[in-house]
C-alpha cells in the first residue's frame, strides 16, 4: 500500500476530527443548542476519508443530507461548519444553509443535499466540466443505499458510463434509509451490481476499513483521471446514531448496533498501524487531543459569533438582479 | 356535551382511518409512513408512523398491504399512485415535503393532471397526494417551501390547504372521495394545533372558502397557517375599531371567487396573506381577481403580504424574517384604512 507516514497521520486526523465533530453535535443537539434537522456521520468516517485521501483541493465532491464527514474529509474548515450549523453569520454559508446544505464550493465541496438523489447529476456535471477544460480533476459522488433507488442516481450512472466521466460513485450502504432496511428496499443482491449493469466496475468494499476504502478508491480515481470512466464503490458501513438527531431508533436492535460498533473504523485503524508498527500510540493520542481542542475552539468560535442580521434573508438570491 | 378537540395531525390521521375502513380501494403509501418495513419484530412495527407521525397506528389496523412503505423513489411510487388510481384504486400517497416535488413532477403534472383531458374524459384519477408545506422548523431551503401555487397552475389538479383540524379532516375525506387528483397541503407548523373535530365522518367540499371572521372594514384573504396569523392581526385591529373580514382560502383550485369578490364588495379593501413566494402566486392570483372582477369596489390598492422572493433560509432570525407576520398585516391594513 502506498500509504506513507504523513498520509497515515492525515487519515487518522481527519477520521478523528469527524468523530469528535459528530459526537459534539450529538450532545449539543440533545442540549437544545442546534436548530433544525441534523444527520450525523459517526461510524462511517473511513469512507469519506479513504476516498478524499485521493483528492486535491481542485477536485470535487457531491454529498448527501449526512454531509459533515464529507466536508471535513474534503478540507472544509470546522469553525465555519460549526458556526453554520448553529445558524451564525460566520458560518460557511452565512447561516443560510445549515447542516443539511453545508457547502464550500471554493474547496470543491458542492454541498450537503436535502434531496436524496440530488447529488449524482451534479457530480456528472462536475466531472464533465473538468473533462471539457482538459484538466485531470475528478469528482467523488457520495450517496446512500436509499439514494441508490432514485431515478437520478440510475440516470447518472449511465450518463457517466457512456461519457466515461471522471466520477467515482460511492454508495454508503449503512443498511438503512431512515427506518427502511436495505433488505426491504434494494432489489437484486447488492448495489455494486448496478454499476456493472451500466458498464462500469461495481465493487463491494468494507467501509469500516479505511485501508480497503483507500485502495479501492485509489484504483477508481486512477481510472477516472486516465479517461477510463466511472466506478461504483459500494462501501458497507453503519451509522452509529439515529437517522437524524431526535430519532428514537425503534427499527433496529441494540444488539445489532453493538455488533457494528465492534468494527469501529478508528479502532480498526489504530490496531493496524500499531500492530504493524507504522505509527506510535503517542502520535495517535496527540491527534485525539488535537481533535478535541479543535472542536472546543470551533464551538467557542460559533458561540461567540453573531447571528445574521434578519434582512440578510434577502441577499444572495441572484448574482445581480 | 363539549365538542371533542383533536390536533390537526390527529384529524388527518382520523380521516385516513375512516376512509380506509369505509372503502377497500383506499390505500396509503410513502416513505416510512409506518416504518421498519418487512421486519417481523412486533416492537418495530410502526417504528416511525411517518416522519412527522401523521400516519401513526394505521398499519396496526390495516396491515402493510394497505399502509405501504416505499423505497426512496418518489417518481416511481407517486407515478404508481397515478397508475393505481387510473385502474380502480383510491391511493393516498405521501410526498414527504413539498420541496421534493421536483423529483416526481412529471408524474403529477403530465400524467395525473392531463390523463383525463387527453383521453377525452374517459379516465379518472382519484388520487390524493398528501404533502407538507411551511417554514418554521429550521429545516432550510429544500424542506420548508409553501409552493402550492406551482400545482394550482396546472389544469386537472385540485389543490387544498386546510388551516384548521376541522377542515383538515373534512377536506381530506372529500379529497379521497373525489374522482380527480388532489394535492393536499398540510402545514407542518399546524400539526400540534388543536380544534373541535367531530368523531364521525363528514366532508368539507372542495371549492368553497372558509369565513372565520366577519367584518366590514377590510378583507383579509389568507391561506393555511396565515389564517391564524391574520386572525391575530384582526384582533389587534379590532382594538382600534377596524373590523376585518377574514376569508380562509382553504381551497386553492378550484377556488371560491365569489367569496373573495363578495367580501371586497362589502369592505372595499383587500389584503392577501400568503406564505408562498410572491411571483406567480396565490397572492398575485387573488390580486388579479380583484383587479379584473372587483376593481369598482376597491377604495385602496391591494396589499400583498407574502414571503420574500427568496428560498427559505436556515438560521432562526433569517427564517423568522421570511415568514409573514401579524405586524406586517396590521401595518398593511392601517396603510389603507
Ligand atoms: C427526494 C427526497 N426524498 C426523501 C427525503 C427524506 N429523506 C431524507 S434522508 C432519507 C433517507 C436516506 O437514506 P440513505 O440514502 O440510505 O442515506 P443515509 O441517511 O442512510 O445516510 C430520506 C428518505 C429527502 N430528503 N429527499
Ligand atoms: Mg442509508
Amino acid at each position: 500500500m502506498d500509504l506513507d507516514r504523513d498520509k497515515l497521520l492525515w487519515i487518522y486526523r481527519r477520521m478523528r476530527q469527524i468523530r469528535e465533530f459528530e459526537n459534539r453535535l450529538h450532545e449539543d443537539f440533545a442540549a437544545g443548542l442546534i436548530p433544525g434537522f441534523v444527520h450525523l456521520y459517526a461510524g462511517e468516517e473511513a469512507i469519506a476519508v479513504g476516498v478524499c485521501a485521493h483528492l486535491d483541493d481542485d477536485d470535487f465532491i457531491t454529498s448527501t443530507h449526512r454531509g459533515h464527514g464529507h466536508c471535513i474529509a474534503k478540507g472544509v474548515e470546522i469553525n465555519g461548519m460549526m458556526a453554520e450549523i448553529r445558524g451564525k453569520a460566520s458560518g460557511c454559508c452565512k447561516g443560510k444553509g445549515g447542516s443539511m446544505h453545508i457547502a464550500d464550493v471554493d474547496r470543491g465541496m458542492l454541498g450537503a443535499n436535502g434531496i436524496v438523489g440530488g447529488g449524482p447529476p451534479l457530480a456528472c456535471g462536475a466531472g464533465l466540466s473538468g473533462r471539457i477544460r482538459g484538466s485531470r480533476q475528478a469528482t467523488a459522488c457520495f450517496f446512500g443505499d436509499g439514494g441508490s433507488n432514485q431515478g437520478t442516481t440510475a440516470e447518472s450512472l449511465n450518463l457517466a458510463a457512456v461519457w466515461k466521466l471522471p466520477v467515482v460513485f460511492i454508495c454508503e450502504n449503512n443498511r438503512y434509509a431512515e427506518t427502511t432496511s436495505t433488505d426491504y428496499s434494494i432489489g437484486g443482491p447488492d448495489i455494486a451490481g448496478r454499476g456493472t449493469a451500466f458498464g462500469m466496475p461495481g465493487i463491494v468494499v468494507d467501509g469500516q476499513d479505511v485501508f480497503a476504502v483507500y485502495e479501492a478508491a485509489g484504483e477508481a480515481f486512477r481510472r477516472a483521471r486516465d479517461g477510463e470512466g466511472p466506478t461504483l464503490l459500494e462501501c458497507q458501513t453503519y451509522r452509529y446514531f439515529g437517522h437524524f438527531e431526535g430519532d428514537e431508533i425503534k427499527y433496529r436492535t441494540r444488539d445489532e448496533e453493538a455488533h457494528y460498533r465492534e468494527r469501529d473504523c478508528l479502532e480498526n485503524f489504530r490496531s493496524v498501524v500499531l500492530d504493524g508498527e507504522l505509527l506510535e500510540a503517542e502520535e495517535l493520542d496527540a491527534i485525539d487531543r488535537e481533535a478535541e481542542t479543535a472542536i472546543v475552539d470551533a464551538v467557542a468560535f460559533a458561540e461567540s459569533s453573531p447571528l445574521p442580521d434578519p434582512a440578510e434573508c434577502l441577499n444572495d438570491v441572484y448574482v445581480a438582479y | 356535551m363539549a365538542e371533542r378537540e383533536l390536533t390537526y395531525r390527529g384529524a388527518i390521521n382520523e380521516a385516513l382511518r375512516l376512509e380506509m375502513r369505509r372503502d377497500e380501494s383506499v390505500f396509503i403509501m410513502g416513505e416510512d409512513i409506518a416504518g421498519a418495513p418487512g421486519r417481523d419484530d412486533p416492537e418495530m412495527v410502526d417504528a416511525w408512523g411517518g416522519v412527522l407521525k401523521v400516519t401513526e397506528g394505521l398499519i396496526n389496523e390495516f396491515g402493510p398491504e394497505r399502509v405501504r412503505d416505499t423505497p426512496i423513489t418518489e417518481s416511481a411510487f407517486i407515478g404508481a399512485g397515478v397508475g393505481a388510481a387510473a385502474t380502480g384504486m383510491r391511493p393516498v400517497v405521501e410526498l414527504m415535503f413539498i420541496g421534493f416535488m421536483g423529483v416526481t413532477l412529471d408524474q403529477i403534472i403530465n400524467q395525473a393532471a392531463k390523463m383525463r383531458y387527453m383521453f377525452g374524459g374517459k379516465a379518472k384519477i382519484p388520487l390524493v397526494i398528501r404533502t407538507t408545506i411551511g417554514a418554521g422548523f429550521r429545516a432550510a431551503a429544500q424542506h420548508s417551501d409553501a409552493t402550492y401555487s406551482t400545482f394550482v397552475h396546472f389544469p386537472g389538479l385540485k389543490v387544498v390547504a386546510p388551516a384548521t383540524p376541522y377542515d383538515a379532516k373534512g377536506l381530506l375525506i372529500s379529497a379521497i372521495r373525489d374522482d380527480d387528483p388532489v394535492i393536499f397541503c398540510e402545514n407542518k407548523v399546524l400539526y400540534d394545533t388543536t380544534g373541535p373535530v367531530p368523531e364521525e365522518d363528514y366532508t368539507v367540499p372542495l371549492g368553497p372558502a372558509g369565513h372565520p371572521r366577519d367584518g366590514a372594514d377590510v378583507t383579509i384573504v389568507a391561506i393555511s397557517r396565515m389564517v391564524s396569523i391574520s386572525l391575530e392581526a384582526a384582533d389587534r385591529l379590532a382594538a382600534d375599531g377596524i373590523e376585518a373580514d377574514v376569508v380562509d382560502l382553504r381551497c386553492l383550485s378550484p377556488w371560491d371567487e365569489d367569496a373573495i369578490i363578495g367580501s371586497i364588495e362589502k369592505t372595499g379593501r383587500l389584503v392577501v396573506v400568503d406564505e408562498d413566494n410572491p411571483r406567480c402566486s396565490m397572492a398575485s392570483d387573488v390580486a388579479a381577481l380583484a383587479a379584473s372582477r372587483a376593481l369598482g369596489y376597491l377604495d385602496a390598492p391591494v396589499q400583498m403580504i407574502t414571503a420574500p422572493h427568496t428560498p427559505v433560509p436556515f438560521s432562526p432570525p433569517l427564517e423568522d424574517y421570511y415568514v409573514p407576520k401579524a405586524d406586517a398585516i396590521v401595518e398593511a391594513v392601517r396603510a389603507i384604512t
